[in-house]
């Protein structure tokens, strides 16, 4: 018996589960909001083709249009500027090995009810490893706030006069991630894998800038997570192959043993 | 007028009919000067008769040479009648009717519809050319003083899109333009104004007050979003009698200073496909409501500018999608006018708002323009051009548009 037919074997027997982490692309979800001068992303829009009419008569379809960074989706080095000239930086040329590998899912679902601009911290992951064991590398690290249970985009999004108030990482925590633990990524369930606040932290983005800038990868607007054990899970995130695209929505799986 | 009572929702709502519409290409002068909310004549330029009704040769010399030009409105009413037939579709379902003989203190005398005040002749009167259901000009008799109420009088209200009385949708109440027009729409006495405000997530400043004022509901509207417009649609379209699309995106790129064609495709898909957009979806229920009684369904006022009439350079892919807008804006008044529905094309200056920070004044103010929005719906005015810098452009684009687009790429 070879790993894939016990795998299979597993699979069909539903001691292997999926778990769905992505969000249903719709107009309705909110895009990365930038100031209005600068370039902006499409949001995710859809037009019928047809629907059993006169403009085909048995069939339905759609034109939908988004950008690169809309939705349940995924970054690739190439996004930032500290990870541009990197090889293989792009969702075209990343090696597919890439995009899969085991989970270790943080939970700040209290700390980020109570705190909208939580921010974790090295302190934070190294406590919950004496809890869980230590992340091997090549793994995604995928912080858990329970944020995509916020359904109403006001809430999603959460704004005040001061901009967007979201959890992410600090600057040490991104930092130790990349060099000691070697990490593929890191996604978060919130628009952005930064903080809402990042923009104010030194350098500004950090986790865009040292995940990127290490050809580190993204995951953000992620679901579910609440549904994934701390540790043993496998996700399987696979980009559209974009030539030289700087990231795609995407379908995210985890794959749970029972 | 009162407030009309409610409809009763199992009641056949009658289908709109059209007063007589032909016209000849000559008689077309005084409709395309109604549109405007002027009153012009024909006058010979040989011997300066002003004749009416418009004709091929002056009445008086048989002279060609006849210039439409601007006339005084005063004139004295000679003599009233009730119509209380008529085999016009129309006119028979609005009996009686009022109409009178005005001689004009410029000469000709004229068939006119009688505002309720006027009485008996011989009375000083003041007329007006204004475009009736089926978008042609016509004259009516208004009383010799400062502003008469067409809104409460039976047969001028068929005449103007009075928003008094009646339901309003705003499309984008997130701009200084769509607060002022909300204000000014409500102080008008209208029943409802439908605010529709894009990205719900960005709380934009002015909200809190629209949310307090009674007549006013706020609803999520990106008019890039078919679906966000279609349902708005399913749920409202049925009630509303005025859409002002106010919608915009105006960003000041020409095509050397900006990279790509993304900001140009914003504006065109909010501007351009935006107006498409609604159009289809209100549309349909706004026809088929064109004879809904008193407060039926009237008006569609689209917020266009007059670089759709002639490119300004500096923000050259805005001018492009506004002439756009104008193009669509035509097709879909000829699709409304069957129903009544007049379509309200705005064509300001630059407005004294962000995207015009760095255009020196005069600039026309938003609580100015939404002014004129309105008095163009109480006074039957098609195409508005709102300001002193948008009538000047205008009478500059008339007189020789080549000049203009040169003058403007300077």
């Amino acid at each position: 018996m070879t790993a894939l037919t016990q795998f299979i074997d597993a699979f069909s027997t539903g001691k292997i589960r999926v778990v769905d982490l992505t969000l249903t692309l719709s107009p309705e979800f909110p895009g990365i909001s930038l100031p209005p001068e600068m370039g902006q992303a499409w949001p995710f829009r859809i037009e019928e083709v047809s629907r059993y009419d006169e403009r085909g008569p048995a069939w339905y379809w759609n034109n939908f249009s988004c950008g690169e960074h809309t939705g349940t989706h995924f970054d690739a080095p190439v996004h930032w500027i500290s990870g541009k000239d990197l090889p293989n930086n792009a969702t075209d040329s990343i090696p597919p090995e890439r995009f899969i590998g085991p989970a270790y899912v943080i939970d700040c679902s209290k700390e980020a009810a109570k705190d909208p601009d939580f921010l974790l911290t090295k302190d934070f992951i190294l406590k919950w490893e004496k809890k869980h064991g230590r992340i091997a590398p090549h793994s995604w690290v995928l912080m858990r706030t329970d944020w995509s249970k916020r359904h109403d985009p006001v809430e999603y999004q959460n704004y005040d006069e001061e901009g967007q108030h979201t959890p992410g990482p600090d600057v040490e925590a991104v930092k130790f991630l990349v060099a000691e633990r070697d990490v593929l990524g890191f996604g978060t369930e919130s628009i952005g894998t930064d903080a809402g606040q990042a923009y104010h932290l030194r350098p500004p983005y950090p986790c865009h800038y040292y995940m990127h800038g290490a050809g580190r990868y993204g995951l953000q607007c992620l679901t579910n997570l609440d549904q994934l054990p701390p540790t043993g899970a496998v996700v399987i995130a696979a980009p559209l192959k974009i030539r030289n695209g700087s990231g795609s929505p995407l379908r995210v799986l985890a794959l749970l043993h029972e | 007028m009162q407030r009309p009572k409610r409809k009763n929702p199992v009641l056949r709502t009658r289908l709109p009919t059209l007063p007589p519409a032909a016209r000849s290409r000559v008689a077309l002068g005084l409709t395309a000067a109604a549109a405007l909310g002027r009153f012009e004549l024909q006058q010979c330029r040989d011997c300066g008769t002003v004749q009416y009704p418009p004709r091929e040769a002056c009445q008086k010399c048989l002279s060609v040479v006849l210039d439409w030009k601007a006339q005084p409105t005063e004139g004295e009413l000679l003599a009233q009648t009730v119509l209380h037939h008529s085999n016009d579709l129309f006119f028979r379902e609005r009996l009686p009717w009022r109409l009178g003989l005005v001689k004009l203190a410029c000469g000709p005398t004229v068939v006119s519809h009688l505002h309720e005040e006027i009485k008996n002749p011989p009375m000083k009167v003041r007329i007006r050319a204004m475009l009736d259901r089926a978008g042609q000009a016509v004259i009516a008799a208004l009383p010799d003083k400062e502003n008469c109420d067409m809104a409460d009088d039976r047969q001028l209200r068929e005449f103007t899109c009075d928003p008094k009385h009646r339901k309003v949708l705003v499309t984008d109440g997130k701009t200084a333009l769509g607060q002022a027009l909300i204000k000014e729409l409500v102080s008008a006495k209208t029943e409802i104004v439908w605010v529709g405000y894009a990205e719900p997530w960005k709380k934009f400043a002015g909200f809190d007050e629209l949310e307090k004022i009674p007549q006013v509901t706020l609803m999520p509207l990106d008019v890039t979003d078919s679906k966000n417009v279609r349902e708005l649609a399913a749920e409202i379209a049925g009630k509303v009698d005025i859409v002002v699309n106010n919608a915009e995106v105006h960003r000041s790129f020409g095509i050397g200073n900006r990279q790509g064609v993304e900001t140009a495709r914003a504006e065109m898909d909010v501007n351009y496909f935006g107006l498409l957009r609604l159009a289809q979806e209100f549309g349909p229920a706004m026809r088929s409501r064109g004879a809904d009684g008193s407060s039926s369904a009237v008006a569609w006022v689209n917020l266009l500018s007059i670089y759709a009439l002639a490119n300004f350079p500096p923000h050259g892919t805005f001018s492009a999608s506004k002439a756009a807008a104008h193009s669509l804006a035509q097709c879909l008044r000829a699709e409304m006018r069957p129903a009544g529905v007049r379509v309200v094309n705005v064509f300001p200056g630059p407005i004294d708002d962000e995207w015009n920070q760095l255009l020196p004044p005069p600039k026309v103010a938003p609580a100015a323009l939404a002014e004129a929005i309105v008095g163009a719906l109480r006074e039957g005015i098609e195409d508005v051009y709102p300001g002193d810098v948008a009538q000047e452009w205008l009478a500059r684009w008339r007189d020789n548009p080549k000049a203009l687009e040169r003058e403007l790429s300077a």
